[in-house]
């Protein structure tokens, strides 16, 4: 329905352009004196008039219909009102299945009147939208076309306009960035009216699988995050100890020692494993790595665990390698010439040139893209939830198993959610936890790496 | 610094020359250029590291996953006319009657039990398969045909070499009268093991050997044809107002900020947005690729501002001055002479945009993309998977099967990634100018 | 046998006109394109030899073969020899990072590292094992900044960044980087380019002490720095060498009117 809508208003837009660029061009040649506007801005100020306010209101009927036609068919119901946010959830549901004509057990009446309710309610919805969005589309053309004088600044309502979509469009990263926040804390909150923040925040046990079977006596979930912050720790570690050398010795060969063509093949093959989607990279630990290290740890006496954190950080190190080894090499290239020279007019080798000179001056660069990289490992989900554990654990050691923050957000998350139970709310507190850790290590890299640009 | 060293310094004679000639000298020089070249060995293993890693990678998923594109089959003839069919209502007959008495033939003196054994080599849906082509061509009903039917999962495994017959029966998924049976069948000539386009048009399926990426593949579609319908026009018009339109103050500098962290955020992170926001306020379809393109329009769109912005910067001055200076608006001078210059750069960042929402996994699952559905979407607010979602489902089950169709899967998304960057690379060498 | 007789008999020959490096039909190709055709010149000892002519006219150029610079630069080939104290520095055998530390250069803008005004001067002597210890160390920073006349004003900040200093002063902290490392030579790219008049003053007056130790070869732009601090000059315009000759004949009695044309401003 949406999608005819909107190819009918497209239609009238264009329809509308049409006919006002025709008006305009017949109110130019009648007209003694010259016109503001050429034509064609008359013609899409009657299509921005016809389109954009229809679909202004078409957007915000997708967004707001369906909570709308909740409110009113639960107030419908009688003593609705009294009930709690889930039960309201149920009643709903159980309504919809009715109305969907799904029924498992026979409804009381007041639940088959409010279906009834609820499927008057959605056909009206359906007739209102079209019925508002074409009287909005024929009010706006009409007033397209009236305007159409010579003496109408056509293309300054156009221009503004496109202005007004510009500023809109801008601010949609900062909307972003808000329901981020807003969404995060607010279900983060709720969640902590259930479990203090102190137990979250330092409680060393996280076992929130138990927090489901709410009728058991000891049916307490734990929900401290240490353990899991610590995987997430050891996992991220791991995996920069594979991509911090390998990424900057790489950018050094690349920067300094290889020839141009060799730099030509080999720095996009580089690429290809930054491009490689992280899914792949996890199903290719779980399939290769984790069994080789489970066999390595075998033949050198450590019974490695399947999902050893080692798979995991290991594979995920390579994945960080040419984002390392690309901001590394800017940072080499961007060190002048003439500081290269310097040492060579020394008498230094291209090694104690890199060593001892270009290497602490492009240090703040490589700290900021290692900064990058570690909040991205930090972040990094697909291949932790294939390749490392479930099951939260304070260890060091790599062959053995531990769980991160993004293991659990999706492991609590997937599937059905509730909004009100802490298992599913836990899992916002801990994306609240890993998005202020990420921010803080991005706006920190962010800023070292731009006053390292600004110093040469 | 010493104090004495201090005093005697002014007006002292330079020290000693040094003897560069000396033995001591040239052992230090070796020691020098061996350090050099340790570093330049470091850098080359880290190299070789990552390139070997990447060739492992691709190989392991190319042997695993090669076999996926073929499917084993055996050709069943199904005399149809022979049987009894209401014409008017050919989706109830008894299709699986039909299909187990027209294989049965092959071995006509079969006790019950060895019966069983023999129809499990068949996929267990192959009746259905039978049925939904006689849909499609009732004509069929009227003479024999013969039907390409898939072996069942062990039974493919087994034909393609992954089943080791030597082990004990109770250790493989194959029993020793299938296993003889298959032997017959393949005599008789008719195991086959044509290309596998199921593969790419059948939908989900809880066997591997029916089961196929065209649901995933349509989610895909949808749900990047939604992300760029909003973060391109999106992108571009943010871009130009930031670089062209904005004051620069605290707020814009603000919005820079927040745009580059943005592009920084853990996706999974979009995906608790898509699903508190999209999904849990404004009461949008769970699954659908709708709300999946707009989670991924909303991860792409920062990295699009900038690249957009980057190539509106590199437009010179000077064109902008020439335009203004024939009496065009700013507007004007914008949309008719700096941004379609600028185009060439947008259209490759967007495409590599898009490529990189193509492999995005975790937002997808957080908005329920990981469902189990049967048949492709047919719009984009029909529940879906997407390709990357079901290489996860797919990852995830037990059959042996699974593992080849996931690599397979793989290969697909890695193709359809190594096609859009060919693309952009194309566009950019094509078209990009150098200022 | 015959090549030693002739190395000896050279050798002789230099030390009696004193000459410190010689180059010998050095011509200089960038890719196609030659930069420099069959330049000879004698470079003599505890002396400041200044290379004059207008911009592009090879003089950099040349000055970059002495100390072999031109390596660094990929498409850049090199025909004729060059001899330091009679010894080929394109000899295969020779070894570059050698001849780089007999040899110091200075270039036109101050290039210090990003590191403390004692890790840069520090630097050379420590990558070429000339100073052991700490004291060493110390005693080689401390002469070599006083030899360029800036120790007074940097004693308290030695450890602070090189970069922060001003311009004359980092040029002269660049001067002291290469003569902690004892060269023999220390070429100087329009080593005063960059400066004001000040700075410039008290660069030339460096110049001046230097040369009783060193043997100095500046590239320069303005005839009077020439005429200042040099004692031979050498003229090049368009990748030839023009004239050479002490430096107070070419001034006052320049036998190319070439030359005679320069120095009187009628172009450059």
């Amino acid at each position: 329905m949406t999608g005819f809508l909107l190819i009918f208003l497209a239609a009238a837009a264009v329809i509308a352009a049409l006919v006002g660029i025709r008006r305009a061009r017949r109110v130019r040649d009648s007209a003694a004196v010259k016109t503001h506007s050429r034509p064609i801005y008359h013609g899409l100020n009657a299509a921005i008039w016809t389109g954009v306010p229809a679909l202004i209101f078409l957007i915000l009927w997708a967004l707001f219909k369906g909570p709308i036609i909740d409110m009113l068919v639960l107030a419908s119901h009688p003593g609705a009102e009294a009930l709690s946010e889930s039960e309201a959830d149920l009643l709903l549901s159980e309504i919809r299945q009715v109305a969907a004509g799904t029924i498992f057990k026979e409804p009381t009446p007041e639940v088959r009147d409010a279906a009834v309710h609820l499927q008057f309610l959605e056909s009206l919805a359906v007739w209102a939208l079209v019925a508002v969005a074409a009287a909005l589309a024929a009010i706006g053309a009409y007033v397209g076309f009236r305007v159409v004088k010579t003496r109408f600044r056509a293309r300054h309502s156009v221009e503004r306009s496109i202005t007004w979509f510009m500023l809109f469009s801008s601010l949609v990263a900062i909307l972003t960035t808000a329901g981020i926040v807003g969404s995060l804390l607010y279900e983060a909150l709720a969640f902590f009216a259930k479990v203090p923040i102190q137990e979250f925040l330092f409680g060393l046990r996280w076992e929130p699988q138990i927090a489901i079977r709410a009728d058991q006596v000891a049916g307490q979930g734990a929900f401290g995050m240490l353990p899991v912050l610590f995987g997430t720790f050891v996992i991220s570690m791991l995996a920069m100890a594979v991509a911090i050398p390998v990424g900057v010795f790489s950018a050094i060969y690349l920067t300094e020692y290889a020839g141009a063509r060799f730099r030509a093949v080999v720095k996009p093959l580089l690429e290809i494993l930054a491009g490689i989607p992280t899914i792949v990279y996890g199903f290719f630990a779980v399939l290769t790595v984790a069994p080789l290290i489970r066999d390595l740890g075998q033949s050198i006496g450590i019974n490695a665990s399947p999902n050893s954190a080692l798979a995991a950080g290991g594979v995920m190190g390579v994945m960080l390698i040419p984002f390392i080894s690309s901001l590394s090499d800017d940072a080499f290239a961007a060190v002048p010439r003439a500081i290269r020279e310097g040492s060579f007019a020394l008498g230094a080798t291209k090694g104690e040139t890199i060593r001892k000179v270009l290497l602490p001056a492009a240090l703040p660069g490589i700290v900021g893209g290692i900064l990058l990289a570690l909040s991205r490992a930090i972040g990094e989900t697909m291949i932790v939830v294939m390749a490392a554990g479930l099951i939260a654990k304070i260890t060091a050691n790599p062959f053995e198993s531990v769980t991160t923050v993004t293991v659990q957000i999706v492991t609590l998350l997937i599937g059905d959610s509730e909004f009100d139970n802490p298992k599913t709310l836990a899992a916002f507190a801990l994306g609240l936890v890993l998005f202020i850790i990420t921010l803080g290590l991005n706006l920190i890299a962010l800023r070292t790496v731009r006053k390292y640009r600004e110093q040469y | 610094m010493s104090q004495s060293a201090t005093a005697a310094a002014p007006g002292r004679s330079p020290q000693a020359p040094v003897l560069w000639k000396s033995q001591e000298m040239a052992d230090r020089r070796k020691a020098r250029y061996a350090a050099d070249r340790r570093l330049q060995m470091y850098g080359l293993a880290g190299i070789i590291f990552a390139l070997g890693f990447l060739a492992i990678l691709l190989t392991t998923l190319a042997f695993t996953g090669y076999k996926a594109f073929v499917q084993t089959t055996a050709s069943v003839e199904i005399n149809l006319a022979a049987q009894d069919i209401d014409r008017t209502d050919i989706r109830e007959a008894n299709w699986r009657s039909i299909f187990r008495d027209a294989v049965r033939q092959e071995f006509p003196d079969l006790s019950r039990a060895e019966e069983r054994e023999f129809f499990k080599i068949f996929t267990s849906s192959a009746h259905y398969l039978v049925r939904d082509r006689v849909l499609d061509n009732p004509a069929l009903l009227d003479g024999t045909t013969t039907f390409h039917i898939p072996l069942a999962d062990p039974l493919d495994q087994f034909a393609k070499g992954e089943v080791n017959p030597d082990l004990p029966e109770d250790q493989r998924r194959v029993s020793n009268a299938q296993l003889e049976l298959y032997e017959v069948l393949d005599a008789r000539g008719m195991i086959s093991q044509p290309f596998n386009w199921g593969l790419f048009f059948n939908a989900d399926s809880r066997f591997p050997e029916l089961a196929g990426l065209a649901g995933a593949i349509s989610g895909s579609f949808w749900a990047l044809l939604v992300c760029f319908l909003i973060s391109f026009p999106v992108g571009i018009a943010a871009a130009i107002y930031l670089e062209e339109f904005a004051p620069k103050n605290r707020w814009t500098d603000l919005i820079e900020i927040n745009i580059n962290n943005l592009a920084a955020v853990p996706s999974v992170v979009f995906g608790m947005l898509g699903l508190a926001v999209f999904l849990g306020w404004f009461g949008l379809p769970r699954s659908a690729p709708f709300v999946g393109g707009l989670v991924l329009s909303l991860m792409t769109l920062p990295t699009l501002i900038i690249v957009t912005r980057a190539s509106l910067k590199s437009v010179p001055m000077a064109i902008r001055e020439a335009a203004l200076g024939v009496g065009a608006s700013k507007h004007e001078v914008i949309f008719h002479h700096v941004l379609p210059l600028a185009m060439p750069t947008v259209m490759t960042g967007t495409i590599i945009g898009l490529a990189q929402a193509l492999g995005e996994t975790a937002p997808l699952l957080l908005i329920g993309m990981n469902a189990f559905i049967t048949s492709p979407p047919d719009g984009i607010f029909e529940a879906s998977t997407a390709l990357p979602t079901q290489i996860y489902i797919w990852a995830d089950s037990p059959e042996r099967g699974f593992v080849a169709r996931t690599s397979a899967a793989i290969l697909v998304l890695l193709g359809f990634l190594a096609l859009m960057n060919a693309i952009a690379i194309f566009l950019r060498q094509r078209f990009e100018r150098r200022w | 046998m015959s090549d030693a007789a002739v190395e000896a008999r050279l050798s002789t020959q230099e030390e009696e006109r004193d000459i410190k490096m010689r180059a010998r039909g050095v011509s200089v190709f960038y890719g196609q394109k030659q930069a420099l055709f069959g330049v000879d010149l004698e470079i003599p000892r505890h002396a400041v030899m200044a290379l004059i002519g207008p911009s592009g006219c090879g003089k950099s150029t040349f000055m970059r073969c002495l100390n072999r610079m031109n390596d660094t630069i990929d498409s850049c080939r090199i025909v004729g020899d060059v001899t330091l104290d009679a010894e080929d520095i394109y000899d295969p055998a020779i070894d570059v990072v050698e001849l780089r530390a007999r040899v110091g250069m200075v270039f036109q803008k101050p290039n210090p590292f990003p590191k403390s005004i004692y890790e840069n001067v520090a630097y050379g002597p420590r990558i070429h094992g000339l100073v052991r210890n700490r004291q060493e160390t110390d005693e080689v920073v401390e002469r070599s900044l006083t030899r360029a006349g800036l120790f007074k004003e940097v004693k308290d900040r030695l450890h602070e960044p090189g970069t922060g200093l001003s311009g004359g002063q980092q040029q002269r902290l660049c001067i002291a980087r290469a003569i902690a490392v004892s060269p023999e030579v220390i070429l100087m790219d329009e080593p005063c380019s960059a400066l004001d008049p000040i700075a410039t003053a008290t660069v030339e007056e460096l110049i001046h002490e230097l040369r009783e130790n060193f043997t100095i070869v500046i590239v320069t732009h303005s005839m009077q720095q020439a005429a200042r601090v040099s004692q031979r000059t050498a003229m090049f315009h368009l990748g030839n060498l023009v004239e050479e000759a002490d430096t107070d004949k070419i001034f006052t009695n320049p036998e190319d009117p070439l030359t005679q044309d320069y120095i009187t401003g009628r172009f450059g």
